[in-house]
Order: structure tokens, then C-alpha cells, then sequence
């Protein structure tokens, strides 16, 4: 399958962060390092990138990826309100948002969905692994029912998809990925970047210490014996030449983004058209009730307005505007006074 | 009773009872701002219940020739249009005044102390030129009549204030005139005035205007130059955030390209309102919510994290009773206290207190250079009875400094800091670092803000040592603010060894009290204060006085307990003069209990 590098004057380097704390071999660390390499390939300026997160091992990662970028490690579960105000601030910036199962589908669940409602512009990356790693190991909202874990005893509840919570909110973008799949959740996180919208990213990511049982839906082992690709997906970004003819006809569907760059995806099994919600939602349910992981961009529809886009801003950053811009003159408080004798 | 030839002018309390959704609100204004435009200082308190349609509702304007605008505890006339709570509106009403109801009114007068004057209130609206839909609302407009040819308001004032209502649209002004200038002329034809109150023309209020504290916070902010407004529909604060919505799009298009210059967002609740206007704050944007009490309750964790994480926003707390639901449509200033330390931890917040509408106009552009200069969350704390309702109130003043953007580097001066520089670094000596915004696109630029304890470079750190030297370094930036914000209003009378302290929409009362005690022989200082923390005058305030009332509208005494605090050594000599009860304070409650604490 096709890879894509950007020519730009950044080495990998300038995307690290500082040295993770998390646990060996958390499936965090691997999308950490997913999103080094997709904001390396795509050559992003590390600057204009802004990280965010919650509370919880995941939303501790954004310290260790792009050191250069802005990042705002928040509350619990309230990433989507802070992330919204902060990227107003200048909106060529890209946010990218990460947290975890608790953090947004128990505690966040409001902010998320709201936040997905409105369609901002961000990538919204969800580390799921089903379990609260950081109070040590209690059930999270997206754990099964029936999990049995040590100190918890049987979870009684049935789970939540976040994905599906994001389809029925409307999301412009929702994927789902295996931090097992590297390859797959670097391309999809470059696809997301691309997109003028928010951008869901629901990845399980197996928490080795608490919550990695031989066949639990979040384990690397479940993921690997039952993760079901839709598709294979190539990102191809804006400036690049892509030969068609390099692909048999009809074994790949073209999605192209706001910006121009392309999605590619290599039909595999079965044709599946991510531009119907209709066909995601009943994927979704499908997957749930064979036991499958269901991956790969599960739905996109590029062409709806962001948030910011119904704000009429003008392209100078709000945030580097001047006192005459934002003053209005004494004319006009003379005219106000008037008009309230 | 009065005898007609004593009469009173300028002097004296109406009351307005009607049904919540009749539209009264039109006429009631009518007859307030035509008052206001012949002179006569004015006030105006709504008091209705939280309900859309059909209970109960009063408007009580103050007539004053003397200036004085805090709430009476009786009525001269009551203009009672409800039948439900008409016998309780009598009861209101002191000896001599007068009553004006409907003549279909079933129910008799038993007081023989006052005056009654019954209105065709359904002849006189059904021959107006208006649809059978309007008719209930203009049915008010004969009560505007008749009561200006019983108070000799000139119609022309009327018509004025209508036209000011309406604004400018003739159809209505016409059709709402055309009633009100017939009751006017039957009541000339069939009343026999046999009451005192009257009003007189006095000199144009020239210096004053006419509106709510919301409107005037809304505007403030604008000349501030507010980019970013979330918010949660709430009681008593909502006509805030909307008078922005109303206001924004006229004043705030950028000059060069015609686009906004700013973004409101109506949040999913407070917790996100917070949480967008801390982004927004940290984004280096001018920031700003409205809210009320229950919405301050679920802001807490979110304020908690811009005082420690050090980012500039504004959060106007428009108060209202509680605790919980509590009164939802009635005034208090009592979450003083908890804005305060609003946050869980060691936290306190700097409050500006507005006294009137035109300091709602005032702290409205103030509390952000103040907010970004300590790069902290700033609290506006307003109420219900400053925030909702019409007040007199002195023109509002253009900002007279420049905006003070507070110490925000960008690329340039970055570069010159580098080695130094670090996101909570104390480099001045001064506790307020120099910080960087999202959008700088210098490669040092960035930094990871954080709720968790961090040290000088903003890396996680949970050292005892790094904790402890940048709380206290966050203290001492708190206390920094008593150069910034606005200084206490002082007024000293010779010989007096007694203070008064207060603060907010109490001091009209408190204005009106203190000269009702001065004229029974007691003398006292006042001191109003304008925010917290407390200055330096405040102290000697306290030093210089035996004994200070602390006057306030709440059940617990709360600026007493924060000035307790701050002052232990001078807290003996602080009285509690509080209480509650969802009303504006009265002048004659304060006397009485001052007096009775004298004793």
C-alpha cells in the first residue's frame, strides 16, 4: 500500500515529546508514537498544532508527543469545552484531542457529544481500553458485560459504542482503529487531520495492566484474532500525484477532502461505502453482535460547514487582534448614551 | 387622611399589581421613563415570579425628588389590575394613599383610609383600533392614562416614552397612545381627584440615562473588547449574554474586512460555558460567561483550574436567592464567599462589586485588564436587582486607559526572553510570569498547560518544594490585584467615630439610611466597597471607627466573614447588619436595625 512522506523541513525529532510514564507496552504509547509519524509524513508545522486532553492515562500522553506544540492537559471529561474556546483563538490551527473511555463516554459523555453535535474542527482521538487505568483498574463505560476483573468482580452493564454515540450525533468523521494496527491509525489520524470537521477517532488500545485478559473486548488478543478491516486506507495529502492506474479498476474508493487530499480506500472483502451513515450504523451493529473489531473510517462526510465556518472570522487570528480593532470608537458610546436617555 | 391641599410632590412609591405575561411591562415603562424625561429621578423594581404565563407579577416605580432609589417597604398607590392579589395589595398601602382598579372588580374596599379611583377598563380598550389578540396588552395602556391626569404627567412625556419603547415604530406608539390619551381625557370628563401625589417637572437630567445593569455589563464588555462569550441560559444573568447577541454584530465588525470580531457560543451547560472560556483565555483571547448561582456551583472546578493553571477570563455572577434553586427571580448577594474561594484546594479569586449600572458599564471593560494584566479568572459579582431592573444612572464614561493586555509575548519579544523565560517562572519579581498563546509560532513558543502541580517550565512536577513556592507565589499575585482594581468609595462626616461598610445594590438603601440616621443625631462613615481583595483604605477604614455595620443582602453576613478573615485583629469591631429575603434591602429595615443595635 501506497506511504506518503511530505517534503518539509522537519525531522521526526521535532515532533517527540518528553518520555512516557505509562505503563510497558500500553497500547497509548503506540498511538503516541502513530501521531509523531502522521504529523512528521504530513510535514505539519509542530506550532500549529494545539493538544488537549482530560484526565486519565490517556490524557497524560499528549506530554509525550509534539514537544513544540501548544497542549492543555485539563479536567476530567472536559476536554470538548476547552478545546473549542482555545482553537477560536486563532483558527488555523489544528487541535488534536485525547482521551480516554472514561474520560469522555462516562464522565465527558455531554461535552463529547456536544462537541461532535457542532462539529468543530478537531481531531477527537479516544484511547479505549475499557477499564480506569489510573485509580487501578475499576470498570469504565465501554467495558462489556459479564467482564470479570480482579478487584470488580462481574461488570452487570451492557457497554457503550463510542462510535456509534458519534454517529448518532451527527459526526462528520468517525473511525475506528486497534493500536495493534499502527499503520492503520497513522492514516487515519492524517485523514482526520484533513478534515474540516470534527473527527472521531474511537481506538482500542489495551491497558496491559489491568484490563488485557486472554479475549476481553479490549485486549491485544481479541484485537488481533477479530479485528475485521473494512478497507485498507491510504492517505494521499493535497500537493502529491496520485496514479489511478496503480489500482485495479474499481478496488478503490476516493473520498477527497476539504483541503484536496485524497482518502483512499482498497476494497477488501466486501465494498463499503463510508459515505452512507446508514451502512455504518448497521456495520456498528453488526460488529457488536458477531464479536468483531470492526475498523477502518466507518463514516466521513466532507462537505458539511465546521463551527467555525458559521462564525464569519475574518483570517487574521482573533488572538493577534489589535485594541483598534476591538474597541469601538467613543463616537459610538456617545450614541449609546443618547439612545438610553 | 390627607387633605388635598398638602400636596405631594415628587415624593412617593407606585405600584403596579397585574398578571405575568399581560404585557404590563410596556406600560409600566411607559410611565417610568416619561417621569425620567421630565426630570424626576426614578427607579424602577420588578419583582415577579418564575413562572411565563398568569401569577402574580409587581413593578413598584420610586418617585424621588431627592435622588434616593432604593426600595420603600409600603406603597402610595397601588394600580391593581389582578384580582387575585387584590386584597393584599391594599394592605400595602399606607394611610391617605390611593388604589386604581378596573370597575369590574367584584371584590369591596374595606380601608376607608384611602382613595379609590376604579377605571372602564374594558370600554376604554375595546374601542382601540387594535386586534381582539392585542387587546388584553393595550387594556394597560388605560392605566397609564388615568394615571397621568391623576399625577399630572404631561401626555407628550407619554407618547415620548412610548416612541422610546417602541423605537420609532409609529403603528404601535399610535395604537398604544390612542388609549392611553383616551383614558387621560375620560378621566378628566369623570374623576374628581381627591388625593396629594403629583409630579412636577424638574431640571433635565442631562448627565443620566436610563437602563439595567445586564445591558450595561453586556456594553461594558464590548468596549473591553470581549472576543469570546459562552453561556447557559440562566436566570437572573440571561438578558446579559443576549444584550451581547443584540449588541456585538452593531459595534464589533473588524474595520479592515467586515467580519467578526468576536464568537458567542451558547454552551450544552455551565461546565462547558467555563470550560470554553478558559480555552478561549488561554487561547489569548478576552473572555467572558454570565451566570447565577446555580451555574457558579457547577463553574467551581473549571475556576479552580484557571487560578492555578493562571488563565484570564471574566464570570459575571448575577445573584439570585439561594440556596439551590432557591428564588430563582428574586435578588441576594450571597454567593460573595463562595465566589471568592470558589474552586476546591487553596483558592481565592479577585471580585469586582458594581454599586450601580453605570459600574456594571465600568467593571465590564475593567475586569479584563485586570483579568489579563493577573492572568487569573476575574469575578463580576452583580444581582438580580442591579442586573434586571431600570436604573437612573449616571452616562456611561468611554475606557480612559488603554487596554492592558497583561504581560503576552509573542514571536518578537519571545525571542528576546529566551534563556529566561518559562511559562510560570517569576522573572519581575512581581509573581506574574510572562506568557505565551497558541498561534506562536516561535519554536520555544509552546508550553502544556495544567490543573496538576507544575513547576517554573510548566513540566508536571510533584515536588514538595516546587508546590509550595508557586501557591504561595500565586497568593502574593492576588494580593497584587490591590493595585489594580477599583479603590472603595470613602465619605467621612466630621466627628464621627462609627462606620458603615457596604457594597453592591445595597448602597442605594444604605445612601437613603444613613441620612435618615444622620437627621436622628447618628453620625456614621461610610466606606462602599468596589472589590476584593481589600485595600489598604479598607484597614484604616477600620482602625479609624469604633464600630462598623456591615450592610448586606444575605442571611449569613458574608462580606463580614471575608473582612473577618482578612482583618482578625479588627474583626470585634464589625457588626452584621444582613438579611434576606429575596427583596432589595430597604432604607427603613437598615435604620431600624442599626438603631436597634445601638441601643
Amino acid at each position: 500500500m501506497m506511504e506518503t512522506q511530505v517534503e518539509s523541513k522537519y525531522t521526526k525529532n521535532d515532533y517527540r515529546g518528553l518520555p512516557s510514564t505509562l505503563c510497558q507496552g500500553c497500547g497509548h504509547n503506540s498511538i503516541s508514537s502513530q501521531i509523531i509519524s502522521a504529523c512528521f509524513e504530513l510535514g505539519i508545522q509542530p506550532e500549529k498544532v494545539v493538544k488537549f486532553s482530560g484526565i486519565g492515562c490517556s490524557s497524560k500522553s499528549p506530554t509525550y508527543f509534539l514537544n513544540r506544540s501548544f497542549g492543555f492537559n485539563g479536567l476530567h471529561g472536559r476536554m470538548a469545552s476547552l478545546a473549542l474556546g482555545t482553537l477560536f483563538a486563532d483558527i488555523s490551527l489544528k487541535g488534536i484531542g485525547v482521551s480516554g473511555d472514561g474520560d469522555t463516554a462516562s464522565i465527558g459523555m455531554g461535552g463529547f457529544k456536544h462537541l461532535v453535535r457542532r462539529n468543530m474542527p478537531m481531531v477527537y482521538i479516544v484511547e479505549n481500553n475499557g477499564v480506569y487505568g489510573l485509580t487501578k483498574g475499576q470498570f469504565s463505560a465501554t467495558a462489556e458485560k459479564g467482564l470479570m476483573l480482579k478487584k470488580q468482580g462481574t461488570n452487570p452493564y451492557l457497554p457503550v459504542d463510542i462510535a456509534m454515540e458519534a454517529l448518532v450525533s451527527n459526526a462528520t468523521f468517525v473511525a475506528r482503529s486497534f493500536a495493534g494496527d499502527p499503520r492503520q491509525v497513522k492514516e487515519l489520524i492524517k485523514a482526520a487531520l484533513s478534515h474540516n470537521g470534527i473527527a472521531v477517532i474511537d481506538i482500542i488500545s489495551p491497558c496491559v495492566t489491568f484490563n488485557n485478559q486472554e479475549g476481553t473486548l479490549h485486549s491485544y488478543t481479541w484485537g488481533k484474532d477479530r479485528e475485521a478491516p473494512l478497507h485498507e486506507i491510504s492517505f494521499i495529502p493535497p500537493r502529491d500525484e496520485i496514479m489511478v492506474e496503480d489500482f485495479e479498476e474499481g478496488s478503490v474508493r476516493e473520498v477527497t477532502m476539504h483541503d484536496g487530499s485524497l482518502v483512499l480506500l482498497k476494497k477488501l472483502e466486501n465494498d463499503y461505502d463510508p459515505t452512507d451513515r446508514w451502512q455504518a450504523l448497521r456495520i456498528l451493529e453488526d460488529a457488536q453482535r458477531n464479536n468483531w473489531l470492526i475498523t477502518g473510517l466507518l463514516y466521513i462526510n466532507p462537505e458539511i460547514p465546521s463551527l467555525v465556518d458559521m462564525y464569519d472570522l475574518p483570517q487574521q487570528p482573533l488572538n493577534r487582534m489589535s485594541q483598534e480593532q476591538l474597541r469601538p470608537a467613543s463616537s459610538i458610546l456617545d450614541d449609546i448614551n443618547a439612545m438610553m436617555q | 387622611m390627607k387633605s388635598q391641599t398638602q400636596n405631594i410632590i415628587n415624593d412617593f412609591c407606585i405600584t403596579f399589581a397585574t398578571v405575568n405575561g399581560s404585557g404590563s411591562q410596556t406600560a409600566n415603562n411607559t410611565i417610568l421613563r416619561a417621569l425620567f424625561k421630565m426630570g424626576i429621578p426614578i427607579s424602577g423594581k420588578n419583582k415577579f415570579p418564575s413562572n411565563i404565563q398568569g401569577l402574580p407579577t409587581w413593578y413598584s416605580i420610586r418617585v424621588s425628588k431627592d435622588g434616593y432609589l432604593g426600595r420603600l417597604e409600603k406603597d402610595d398607590i397601588v394600580v391593581c389590575m389582578n384580582p387575585a392579589s387584590f386584597e393584599n395589595d391594599l394592605a400595602y398601602l399606607t394611610p391617605g394613599g390611593v388604589v386604581l382598579y378596573p370597575d369590574d372588580f367584584k371584590q369591596s374596599i374595606q380601608r376607608t383610609d384611602i382613595t379609590a379611583y376604579s377605571m372602564p377598563v374594558k370600554a376604554l380598550s375595546r374601542s382601540a383600533d387594535v386586534s381582539p389578540a392585542l387587546r388584553d396588552y393595550i387594556a394597560n395602556m388605560v392605566y397609564v392614562g388615568v394615571l397621568a391626569w391623576l399625577l399630572q404627567i404631561d401626555l407628550d412625556e407619554i407618547q415620548q416614552a412610548l416612541n422610546h419603547h417602541f423605537k420609532g415604530k409609529q403603528k404601535a406608539v399610535e395604537s398604544n397612545f390612542s388609549v392611553a390619551r383616551e383614558a387621560f381625557q375620560w378621566a378628566g370628563a369623570n374623576l374628581k381627584k381627591n388625593d396629594p401625589y403629583r409630579v412636577e417637572r424638574m431640571a433635565p437630567l442631562e448627565e443620566y440615562i436610563m437602563t439595567d445593569g445586564n445591558t450595561a455589563g453586556a456594553l461594558g464588555s464590548i468596549f473591553g473588547g470581549v472576543q469570546f462569550v459562552a453561556w447557559y441560559p440562566i436566570t437572573p444573568a440571561s438578558t446579559l449574554p443576549e444584550a451581547l447577541i443584540e449588541f456585538l454584530p452593531q459595534y464589533r465588525k473588524d474595520p479592515l474586512t467586515g467580519k467578526n470580531t468576536y464568537a458567542v457560543v451558547q454552551a450544552e451547560d455551565e461546565l462547558a460555558a467555563i470550560g470554553m472560556i478558559i480555552g478561549a483565555g488561554f487561547g489569548g483571547l478576552r473572555s467572558m460567561t454570565a451566570t447565577s448561582g446555580p451555574g457558579l456551583s457547577l463553574m467551581t472546578e473549571y475556576a479552580g483550574l484557571g487560578y492555578f493553571a493562571e488563565v484570564p477570563t471574566v464570570i459575571w455572577d448575577v445573584q439570585r436567592v439561594g440556596p439551590s434553586t432557591g428564588l430563582p427571580t428574586r435578588t441576594a448577594q450571597s454567593d460573595m464567599t463562595m465566589a471568592h474561594n470558589l474552586g476546591h484546594g487553596d483558592t481565592r479569586h479577585v471580585l469586582l462589586i458594581p454599586g450601580s449600572v453605570t459600574e456594571c458599564f465600568e467593571f465590564g471593560w475593567k475586569a479584563f485588564d485586570i483579568a489579563e494584566h493577573l492572568q487569573a479568572p476575574v469575578f463580576v459579582m452583580s444581582d438580580l436587582d442591579l442586573g434586571m431592573n431600570q436604573w437612573m444612572t449616571r452616562k456611561f464614561e468611554y475606557p480612559e486607559l488603554p487596554m492592558d493586555r497583561g504581560k503576552i509575548m509573542w514571536e518578537e519579544e519571545l525571542e528576546k526572553r529566551i534563556g529566561t523565560w518559562g511559562r510560570y517562572a517569576d522573572v519581575d519579581g512581581d509573581a506574574i510570569p510572562y506568557r505565551t498563546v497558541p498561534g506562536n509560532l516561535h519554536s520555544s513558543a509552546a508550553y502544556m498547560a495544567r490543573g496538576t502541580g507544575h513547576d517554573p517550565v510548566a513540566h508536571y512536577s510533584e515536588d514538595p518544594q516546587v508546590w509550595e513556592i508557586n501557591l504561595n507565589r500565586l497568593v502574593t499575585k492576588y494580593y497584587s490585584a490591590r493595585d489594580l482594581v477599583p479603590q472603595p468609595m470613602i465619605d467621612v462626616l466630621p466627628g464621627a467615630n462609627q462606620g458603615i461598610i457596604t457594597y453592591g445594590s445595597s448602597d442605594p438603601a444604605v445612601i437613603e439610611a444613613r441620612d435618615i440616621l444622620r437627621k436622628n443625631g447618628v453620625n456614621l462613615n461610610k466606606l462602599r466597597l468596589r472589590a476584593v481583595p481589600f485595600t489598604s483604605e479598607v484597614e484604616s477604614f477600620l482602625r479609624s471607627n469604633d464600630t462598623v455595620y456591615v450592610v448586606e443582602n444575605n442571611q449569613d453576613g458574608q462580606m463580614a466573614q471575608l473582612l473577618s478573615q482578612e482583618f482578625p485583629a479588627l474583626a470585634g469591631k464589625l457588626v452584621k447588619v444582613a438579611h434576606n429575603d429575596g427583596l432589595p434591602l430597604s432604607a427603613e429595615w437598615i435604620v431600624e436595625s442599626i438603631l436597634k443595635e445601638g441601643e
